[in-house]
């Protein structure tokens, strides 16, 4: 039944050339089941909107004024039976949605670690005007506008922002979560295959904010570690004074590698904005999200 | 000595803003020329802008807001346009024109077009539902209003002198503060917000107290009219969420104006603190727009199919349901900010929640619909087309409760297409409905339906083309707020939700022209009954089209449900007293626009820091306060014998009217419902 | 004769009626100036650790202030109740003397407040230092600022006393100013023990 209506579902979307929109066609586990929670939900709420559409159609053509056939029962104004469906139906709709919801909300945390026998990728993401600054801490090297990370391997992002509220998301993957200054938000992604997916910034920030997107590109791990030397390559390092330039707005930023970044660069972005007196714990997310 | 302001806030900067600012102040010129020519200035004060009979407010109110309409949608059509055409290039509009489009067309929306659309709708029906001859406080009443329309005037002088808030409907900070956003637009915006919110909250006072303590005589809760139902849980929320709009804008206006750091990134700032804040007002106010609206679909299906509302009691208490269930499920505008997921699960559910007596109010719709005799109105179109449209956004909205879609949807035009999807069915086409249904007992004639019709499919099925596609480019994950993009796959949807939003103006100018025909056409189409549906059942089909100014010559009393509908059963409805008594009404008060006036110069004055100003129209607001109070006698006396004069023409001019319809007359079961006996 | 009176009665009962509707009404207005409190002392709350390096609570209450605004701000309610107490027996001297006692106590009462928000200005501790210090001025000066338009309250309710008499209008306005002084003073309470108090402590 579930598979039914999934094909049933998958089969609409296709007819209106939705097929290959990231968010029917999920490219990561994440995405996956937020997709098939989502046309599961769907085609349990069909249970109430058919009907209503079907008495709003039929209704309206019986028991149209100049009908004389039809019934006219002008003080019917209660029934419990009725009244018991009408209630009930759409409980148990919720009941079983609620349930569902409750599971996959748990099961979705952003910040809950993928399971999978691979060690993640950590990358902090800092989010500027209006580009995407993206640290490998493992690796030393830091790129703007560009996430490069191995298929089949879990993605572990750390999130700020150096500037308004942004959100970051890439469609194809799944869960968007908010970056917010001197706040540290997570999420955790993972790419099925190879391939290259639209990442982009979904809270409105400002002039720049139209342009403010950037390529996820995921590889296979030999491809990113020969992207890892590539960017070694490269004659910039992100030290203090380059990331003080950096972090200056700027629209349509060309992806730029840096061979170096400065240790806890990440950490720092964060507290310059903390209060100098209470720097503890505050790093470790929103408030609301401990 | 002028603060910020200069020359320089003139719109120079792009021909379109120019022509933005020439046709407000063009139009604002034409409107004070037509009224000189015409000389209409003494009878514009003196019977209008004075007014304090709850009815003309409640008129000034809806032209207000069908005035704003009209600004709001023109903002619609632009934005539409520039995504259509804005595939790797800047369109028309630059971004920092972009940003202020989108922002006033929500801030416009929703506080200058839909709270005084129902705000307006209240004052006309309200009153008159309950057997009421005013509102409680009369004065307050148009004190609100003056207070709305100054806000929506600092809205509209944006358009003029300086800019409007890039910031979003939402002015979430700490892009909306004084670093991000010098300019003065947020000022604007959180002036106008500020004023007109104060007038939603006396609006809101106002009403509570109204249907509470001035209810006819027998009129228990229970036998209230639906949509009086709604609008008392709707005023209650009023009252209980807009305080927290006014501390989001003024802590935000703080920031602004003397550098605190409430939501600031540094000094210890909370950006998380306003968006709570913000919400805290905001979910609630989409019920106090919707409440309303249901109560007129409430309305509109039994007085307009001849039949008892089905299910009244579900009714009522799903309104108290949805009242109360709208203050615990704000956190879901920010599931995707890193909250637990017990917390978020838990809001998800509250939310979810809500679809339940929703879902039930649907179905009782319908089935009052079941076994009625339809009478194919306007109305009556539109209550089927938020049917029909309406279960896609709850469902929509049910799918972004789940907080795990959500963060697929958030901020993406799926959202976009959601709200408006819950908005232009329940909010729109539900007072659109209710203005069609109370057109006449306002005006004293009905509105042409040919163009109603054309008007009602115009909208319908361009609402569908111009939001359906922005449901598929949330599943392309376009964002929302978007002033050009790089995917050459969603401009397709784009190009058709522009045309669909093409189809919509159309829809605007059916309702132009059915407007125009109607004010022509008066006579043929005058309410001599005060009835006009045949098959009214609540007091406000009691007396006459449009109501003396003191509503009832004797208040009614109330025996039961749908009181008016059983009163023509039992041929008591038109019953002539023995005699009159003098009725007292409150008299016209210059102090309501006057105040209006003083706030919009206070808000002006305030966002170019001119401070002078600021003091000096402060200083005249409490001024006017004080002699206020100082007036013990604001009502004037109409005699006995003047209301009896008033009585006779009513019941003449009744006796005129043709009150059996033709079709009834071949409809045994139908003709029972009609008058047994009219005005003997 | 005998016809008009009755329909004065009437007359009276309507504006009875209406008096009884605008203390409900005030009662209402109440409620949302009380959840605009409650939002600021939220805001507070959440604000109060977020010094950013500026002067706390710690170092700018003064226990001595903060417990003679209290004690003036209490008395002055208590006097508010004589006032209404003679307005109920119908003394207007005695009204006028009360509520001059009262307009006294709660100048006083702002009086000492400007002066202790001055006075942290003055040591560098101005709202615009720190996230604290915002939702501090902010909470505590739209208290002072209530009890300030409650002082010009009472100024226009004495003229109106001493103009017009304990008329009905008056005795109801007197009720509706004297909800609002009582309300004020619960906020007080409020603040003492939410801002001052843990401050101090």
């Amino acid at each position: 039944m579930m598979r039914a209506l999934l094909f049933g579902a998958c089969l609409l979307l296709g007819g209106c050339g939705l097929s290959t929109a990231p968010i029917v066609d999920p490219k990561g586990p994440v995405s996956l089941v937020e997709r098939d929670l989502l046309f599961t939900a769907a085609g349990v709420m069909l249970i109430v909107l058919i009907p209503v559409w079907i008495m709003a159609v039929v209704f309206v053509r019986r028991y149209r004024a100049t009908n004389r056939k039809a019934a006219y029962r002008p003080d019917w104004s209660f029934s419990l039976p009725i009244e018991f469906v009408v209630w009930s139906v759409p409980a148990a709709i919720v009941v079983t949605l609620g349930a569902l919801l409750w599971s996959h909300t748990h099961k979705l945390d952003p910040y809950r670690s993928l399971d999978s026998g691979a060690a993640a990728l950590q990358v902090e993401v800092v989010a500027q005007d209006w580009k995407w600054l993206f640290i490998y801490p493992e690796q030393q090297i830091a790129v703007v506008n560009e996430l490069v990370f191995p298929s089949g391997r879990p993605l572990s992002l750390r999130i700020t922002s150096d500037t308004v509220m942004n959100s970051f998301f890439i469609p194809a993957l799944g869960s968007q979560i908010y970056a917010m200054a001197g706040m540290q938000t997570r999420l955790n992604l993972k790419a099925d295959e190879p391939g290259r997916f639209m990442g982009r910034n979904m809270q409105y920030s400002g002039d720049g904010f139209s342009h403010q997107h950037f390529e996820a590109i995921s590889v296979s791990q030999e491809d990113f570690e020969a992207w890892v030397a590539k960017v070694k390559q490269s004659s910039e390092a992100l030290d203090g004074a380059a990331y003080a330039t950096l972090a200056e707005p700027s629209i349509k930023h060309p992806v730029t590698y840096y061979s170096a970044v400065e240790a806890n660069l990440f950490d720092s972005i964060i507290e310059k904005y903390l209060d100098p007196g209470m720097s503890h714990g505050t790093t470790s997310g929103s408030s609301l999200g401990q | 000595m002028l603060g910020k302001l200069t020359i320089d806030a003139l719109p120079f900067y792009s021909w379109v803003a120019m022509g933005g600012a020439g046709v407000t102040v063009g139009g604002a010129l034409l409107v004070m020329a037509v009224i000189t020519y015409f000389g209409k200035w003494r009878y514009l004060w003196t019977e209008w802008l004075t007014s304090l009979d709850h009815k003309r407010i409640g008129i000034m109110y809806i032209v207000l807001a069908l005035v704003m309409l009209v600004r709001g949608f023109v903002d619609a059509i632009m934005m539409r346009a520039q995504q259509a055409v804005a595939l790797n290039s800047e369109g028309y509009l630059p971004p920092d024109h972009f940003d202020q489009i989108f922002s006033s067309h929500g801030t416009i929306m929703i506080f200058f077009m839909a709270m005084p659309f129902m705000t307006g709708l209240l004052n006309i029906a309200v009153p008159l539902q309950i057997g009421a001859r005013d509102v409680a406080f009369p004065f307050l009443n148009s004190v609100s209003l003056w207070m709305t329309a100054g806000g929506a005037a600092l809205v509209m002088i944006s358009l003029v002198i300086g800019k409007f808030s890039t910031a979003g409907w939402t002015g979430y900070p700490p892009y909306s503060g004084i670093e991000y956003s010098p300019d003065v637009g947020v000022d604007y915006w959180i002036c106008a917000l500020l004023i007109s919110g104060v007038g939603s909250t006396l609006a809101g006072v106002n009403f509570v107290v109204t249907i509470i303590k001035r209810r006819a005589p027998g009129m228990t809760l229970m036998r209230m009219p639906l949509f009086t139902w709604t609008a008392l849980i709707s005023s209650l929320l009023m009252v209980f969420a807009f305080p927290a709009l006014t501390v989001a804008c003024a802590l935000l206006g703080l920031d602004r104006f003397f550098g605190m750091h409430f939501f600031t990134n540094e000094d210890g700032g909370n950006l998380m603190n306003y968006i709570n804040l913000f919400w805290i007002w905001g979910h609630p106010e989409v019920y106090i727009l919707i409440l309303p609206a249901f109560g007129i679909f409430s309305e509109v299906v039994s007085t307009l199919s001849a039949k008892r509302l089905y299910g009244y009691r579900s009714l009522v208490y799903a309104t108290i349901a949805i009242g109360l269930l709208s203050f615990c499920v704000w956190l879901h505008h920010f599931f995707t900010m890193g909250s637990s997921a017990n917390v978020n699960a838990v809001f998800g559910v509250a939310t979810m929640i809500i679809a339940v007596p929703t879902g039930v109010k649907i179905f009782d719709w319908l089935l009052t619909l079941f076994r009625g005799r339809i009478r194919f109105h306007p109305s009556i179109y539109w209550t089927i087309g938020f049917i029909v449209t309406f279960v896609i956004g709850g469902m929509s909205g049910v799918l972004l409760a789940m907080p795990p879609v959500d963060y697929l949807f958030h901020n993406s035009t799926f959202l976009v297409a959601h709200f408006h999807n819950a908005i232009i069915p329940g909010v729109l086409f539900g007072y659109l409905a209710g203005f069609g249904l109370w057109f006449p007992k306002a005006m004293g004639f009905k509105l042409n339906e040919p163009w109603g019709f054309r008007a009602f499919w115009c909208w319908l099925i361009g609402f569908y083309f111009a939001f359906m596609p922005l449901y598929v480019l949330g599943f392309h994950g376009m964002a929302r707020r978007m002033e050009t993009y790089n995917v050459a796959e969603w401009q397709p949807y784009l190009v058709v939700a522009a045309l669909g939003a093409v189809v919509i103006l159309c829809g605007v100018v059916c309702q132009v022209i059915q407007m125009t025909l109607s004010i022509r056409q008066w006579r043929q189409e005058r309410d001599l009954t005060g009835d006009p549906w045949i098959h009214g059942r609540s007091l406000e089909w009691m007396t006459s089209s449009p109501p003396p100014p003191y509503n009832f010559a004797v208040i009614p009393t109330v025996e039961s449900r749908d009181a008016f509908h059983e009163m023509k059963r039992r041929g008591t409805a038109y019953r002539r007293p023995a005699r009159y008594e003098d009725i007292y009404m409150p008299k016209n008060s210059a102090v309501g626009p006057l105040l209006g006036g003083l706030a919009f110069l206070l808000g002006f004055a305030a966002v170019w820091h001119i401070w002078w100003l600021v003091a000096a129209s402060a200083l005249a607001i409490l001024t006017a306060v004080v002699i206020r109070c100082f007036d013990d006698d604001p009502d004037y006396c109409i005699t006995a014998a003047e209301v009896e004069a008033i009585e006779d023409c009513r019941f003449e001019a009744m006796a005129l009217a043709d009150t059996q319809p033709e079709e009834a007359a071949q409809d045994p079961a139908f003709a029972a419902q009609m008058l047994p006996a009219r005005a003997t | 004769m005998s016809d008009v009176a009755p329909a004065m009665d009437a007359r009276a009962r309507e504006e009875a009626e209406n008096l009884r509707q605008r203390e409900f009404g005030f009662w209402l207005y109440l409620l949302s100036d009380a959840i605009i409190f409650a939002l600021l002392f939220m805001t507070y709350v959440v604000m109060v650790d977020s010094t950013a390096g500026a002067l706390t609570g710690r170092h700018l209450f003064s226990l001595s202030n903060t417990f003679l605004e209290t004690a003036l701000l209490l008395f002055s309610s208590i006097t508010f109740g004589f006032a209404w107490l003679s307005a109920r027996a119908d003394r207007r001297a005695h009204v006028l003397g009360w509520l001059a006692v009262t307009f006294m106590l709660g100048a006083g009462f702002v009086l000492l407040e400007v002066n202790e928000l001055i006075g942290m200005v003055e040591a560098g501790a101005g709202p615009g230092e720190s996230g604290f210090l915002s939702a501090f001025f902010t909470l505590v000066g739209t208290h002072g600022l209530h009890v300030s338009f409650g002082l010009l309250f009472i100024l226009i309710m004495s003229l109106q006393i001493a103009l017009r008499g304990l008329n009905p209008y008056a005795m109801s306005r007197l009720y509706r100013l004297g909800l609002f002084w009582h309300f004020l003073d619960i906020v007080w309470i409020g603040i003492f023990s939410v801002v001052y108090l843990p401050g101090i402590l």
